[in-house]
């Protein structure tokens, strides 16, 4: 019941909405796929799933990079003792205000920001600098954000494997490069998987940082989205686009669960 | 195992006790005792300079829930039961569509300072229908351009053409709004805002290009009033008073002005709600608004500043908070000032595809 009131039928609702149109103050209820068909004829609607696809997936690398060494570390060179206390260090972003750690960002970034000042500071500056407003400075919000969240999931799954495996790797003689890439690395894809999944699904959907760390320079579609609602109140084009994006979603959540033959994620 | 169980139970019974709360604050009404406004406001009505001196004079409790947007507004009142909800601050361009909507009560004329409301902001063909008034103008002011005069000629701000040039490449921030940022393009391009059609839209989205190669960011209210203020950005294209104004005491460096060509000019207006079980007490909240100090404490709101519609008002602000607001200046700016142009449904359509292009250029 929870699921049929709480997830089918508010997709119901927006797939029917998504056939509607509205025009001026009204809303029109004859279905067609005018919606549908106005995303993939105007190319300024369509760029923003290409723009959306492409910050997804810079992030989603780019947090793997980093996560997986942290993790690594986290798992493999701090001692048992200290590692409770270095997860709650790696969790502690999460304890901040979205819209806070957002802002913050903006705060370091800009012109006259942290970053700036300390390049100003040391001479190899000499003129202010911002580095916000603009696709960069979104990737690092998110990127910040989600490094931590793949780290989390990389953590979990390195310390499930068997320290067994690393000394039969060794004892067949494989150098700790030959044991990480053919032994470790294939063993933790899960948790990598699932951490980039996680952060592909939270990032493509993700309204508040491009808003603020953006600029607006570009569009990516939660903003196309909020942009009919926000100013014209137009529901079936956003239910359109809402479903769109979904529809992408559903498409890496198959691509996933059919590499890694798993049933549930 | 028992522990545990009545752990979870504790933790459900505040849960529930949460939820209650929380939904007893969001849902306004009759389960309150009856001294209790409710209202649904912009973020500049909950100022407690503006509210406690009502709520102590009355005795009574205002709730106020802040809105963004009319729909947003309205989708709340189909949301809640008829009665819930007794006053309504409602964006001026809106006023027509509300009270079309048959949702407001008639105001009581003779109550109100009507004849004491500047004459650009009276409005009456908006908020009047079949000889009722259902709205009085509170506030307004206009979308123009904000800069820091520190670092900006003032001199130049009075010329659109300037914002369109290279001399401020990258110091502009633009206002994300795109009928008074349409609008103020086509005061710039020559064309009153009433007569923009679908034909001047293709020159109008090479002035939208142009604008976008000289601006830094693109951003709502928080977002572009902030970029002014932290020195990212110089100037803010659909600026005003808005903008700047709230902060005039910490950062004087921040200005706005109305540009030669003209501006946009903006209001927001106060109304009652028909099935209001309330009625006089929320004509006693319009008429405590609408006096003198209640206008000053709302057009010097925390939230933002604006110009108050009551010329009474001006002995009840400070030489300091009417030269931020550029009270001298009122007369000139107010007859070179234009109402937002309102579209038709099928141009309003084809000016957001413009702007949506625009921000995707």
């Amino acid at each position: 019941m929870w699921t049929v009131a709480f997830f089918v039928l508010p997709f119901v609702i927006m797939g029917v909405y998504s056939l509607w149109k509205r025009v001026g103050n009204k809303l029109i209820t004859e279905f067609s796929f005018g919606n549908y068909e106005n995303f993939f004829a105007k190319s300024f609607l369509f760029e923003s799933l290409t723009n959306s696809l492409e910050v997804t997936l810079l992030v989603t690398v780019i947090s793997i990079l980093l996560a997986y060494p942290l993790a690594y570390i986290l798992a493999e060179k701090v001692p048992d003792r200290w590692q409770r206390i270095a997860l709650i260090m790696a969790i502690l972003p999460f304890w901040t205000s979205y819209l806070v750690r957002s802002y913050s960002w903006l705060l370091v970034l800009s012109e006259g920001g942290v970053i700036s000042n300390f390049l100003l500071e040391i001479g190899l500056t000499t003129e202010p600098i911002s580095m916000a407003n603009n696709r960069s400075a979104t990737v690092i919000g998110f990127v910040h954000f989600f490094v931590m969240l793949l780290t989390l999931t990389i953590f979990a799954n390195l310390k499930q494997l068997p320290k067994n495996y690393r000394k039969a790797a060794q004892d067949l003689g494989a150098g700790p490069i030959r044991t990480f890439i053919y032994v470790i690395l294939p063993l933790t894809l899960p948790g990598i998987m699932v951490g980039a999944f996680l952060t592909f699904v939270l990032c493509i959907g993700d309204y508040i940082t491009p808003a603020i760390l953006g600029g607006k320079r570009e569009l990516l579609m939660p903003q196309t989205i909020m942009l009919q609602i926000e100013r014209r109140s137009d529901f079936p084009t956003a239910s359109s686009l809402a479903l769109i994006l979904m529809t992408v979603v559903s498409m890496v959540y198959l691509a996933c669960a059919r590499w890694l033959k798993l049933d549930r994620l | 195992m028992k522990f545990k169980k009545q752990k979870i139970s504790g933790f459900g019974k505040s849960a529930a006790y949460a939820l209650v709360i929380a939904s007893l604050a969001g849902a306004p009404g009759n389960v309150y005792a009856a001294k209790e406004l409710n209202a649904l406001v912009w973020c500049d009505h909950t100022d407690p300079a503006l509210i406690k001196p009502f709520e102590e004079k009355y005795d009574v409790r205002v709730n106020l829930k802040e809105y963004e947007g009319t729909g947003a507004a309205l989708a709340i009142v189909e949301q809640s039961q008829p009665g819930d909800w007794d006053v309504f601050v409602v964006d001026g361009v809106d006023v027509p569509g509300v009270v079309e909507s048959g949702l407001l009560a008639e105001l009581p004329q003779d109550q109100l300072p009507i004849n004491d409301v500047f004459d650009a902001v009276k409005m009456e063909d908006m908020t009047f229908k079949d000889g009722k008034m259902y709205a009085i103008m509170e506030k307004f002011g206009y979308n123009v351009i904000s800069y820091n005069k520190e670092k900006v000629d003032p001199a130049d701000m009075r010329d659109l053409n300037t914002l369109w040039s290279d001399k401020y490449k990258g110091r502009i921030a633009v206002y994300d709004y795109y009928i008074p940022l349409m609008n103020l393009v086509a005061l710039k391009m020559g064309i009153k805002p009433a007569d923009i059609t679908a034909d001047v839209l293709p020159k109008m989205k090479e002035e939208l290009f142009k604008l976008k190669e000289n601006s830094v960011m693109i951003g709502d209210v928080v977002a572009s009033s902030t970029a002014l203020a932290v020195g990212e950005a110089d100037i803010l294209i659909g600026g005003g008073e808005w903008a700047v104004s709230v902060l005039s005491a910490e950062q004087p460096e921040l200005d706005w002005v109305l540009p030669d060509q003209g501006g946009m000019l903006w209001s927001q207006s106060l109304a009652v709600f028909k099935d209001s079980k309330n009625q006089d007490l929320a004509i006693e909240f319009i008429k405590h608004v609408m006096s003198p100090e209640g206008q000053a404490a709302l057009a010097t709101s925390s939230c933002f500043w604006g110009m108050p519609a009551n010329q009474q008002a001006k002995t009840a602000l400070t030489d300091q908070q009417r030269a931020a607001l550029r009270w001298e200046e009122q007369a000139g700016f107010q007859a070179n000032s234009h109402r937002y142009f309102i579209p038709n449904a099928e141009l309003d359509s084809q000016m957001l595809d413009v702007w949506t292009e625009f921000l995707q250029h």
